[in-house]
């Protein structure tokens, strides 16, 4: 580990680390969204991805020379995520009330 | 020599990946809701790394104290609580896997091997730069968020409370009913 680190591409902290790092993110989000049967878990993956969209926000934004615009969009990423997991978790809670399941693949039919 | 800012760096991304890995592949939908909060503080901590102080501090306060709650709560009514082992079940591992692999080895290798410019980032609070952004040039934006928050609060009321209307004809299940009715009737307070 540490002669890992001795290297120079992996010692000093640049962008693109933020950008490695939120990339396995977004790849594990995106497994956790397409193979959950869970609708609950399906959404934890999507928090995922949109938490890695966000940290790839903040890092351009801080090697950026001091540009604020990709915190702010970062702070919508956020208020947008809360809009977002409430309405789902509002419709996840009716289907459960529905079909006694949040299981996405029992829950097949248009009309209810 | 790897300065500190190294080790935190990698630290924090440890526990990011971790976390994240543990929700993806984790059998209990309950551990992977509190493996959710390791990757969360975890971008937090890297937020502050950043000089990101008021996006950290949002972070802790709306994912972790709020989104993670309720995702904890909605894991918690819709499972049956007397279940040992809450499973997590998963559909078409073999189609996702190469697909969400080849996603992924392309997203990393361009990420790697991009020629991303080093500039030396001072570390100094941005909160007040942030503040005068919102006020200023995203000055719309801000205020359009707030009606879609609006809009969010109030659909989410409306999907709870057709729940609850619906109570009396369907009286099976008492869990979830009652759950549904608590955070709900403060909004048919007021309406006959």
């Amino acid at each position: 580990m540490t002669a890992l680190l001795a290297a120079p591409a992996l010692a000093s902290i640049g962008l693109g680390h933020f950008l490695v790092l939120s990339a396995v993110m977004f790849a594990l989000g995106l497994i956790t969204a397409a193979t959950r049967r869970s609708a609950v878990a399906i959404l934890m993956g999507v928090e995922l991805i949109l938490n890695a969209a966000a940290l790839n926000f903040v890092a351009f934004s801080h090697y950026s020379h001091g540009t604020i615009t990709g915190q702010v969009f970062a702070v919508f990423v956020v208020v947008l995520a809360a809009a977002e997991a409430t309405v789902a978790l509002a419709i996840v809670l009716a289907v459960f009330r529905g079909f006694r399941s949040v299981d996405v693949t029992d829950v097949g039919t248009l009309k209810g | 020599m790897p300065g500190v800012e190294t080790f935190v760096f990698y630290g924090l991304a440890a526990l990011i990946l971790a976390g994240a890995g543990g929700v993806a592949f984790s059998r209990n939908i309950l551990h992977a809701a509190f493996l959710l909060l390791l990757t969360l503080s975890g971008t937090a901590g890297l937020y502050f790394f950043l000089g990101a102080d008021f996006v950290g501090v949002a972070q802790i306060l709306i994912y972790v104290g709020g989104i993670l709650v309720l995702l904890l709560f909605a894991v918690l009514l819709t499972n049956r609580i007397g279940d040992v082992r809450m499973s997590n079940r998963n559909v078409g591992y073999l189609t996702a896997v190469p697909v969400v692999l080849l996603v992924a080895a392309f997203l990393t290798t361009a990420m790697a091997l991009g020629n991303w410019a080093r500039s030396e980032a001072v570390a100094a609070p941005t909160t007040a730069r942030l503040g005068d952004a919102f006020l200023r040039e995203f000055l719309l934006p801000f205020e359009l968020v707030s009606l879609v928050l609006l809009m969010a609060l109030v659909g989410a009321m409306v999907v709870a409370r057709r729940a609850v209307r619906d109570r009396g004809d369907a009286s099976e299940g008492a869990l979830p009913a009652e759950a549904v009715s608590g955070p709900a009737s403060l909004g048919t307070g007021g309406t006959p």
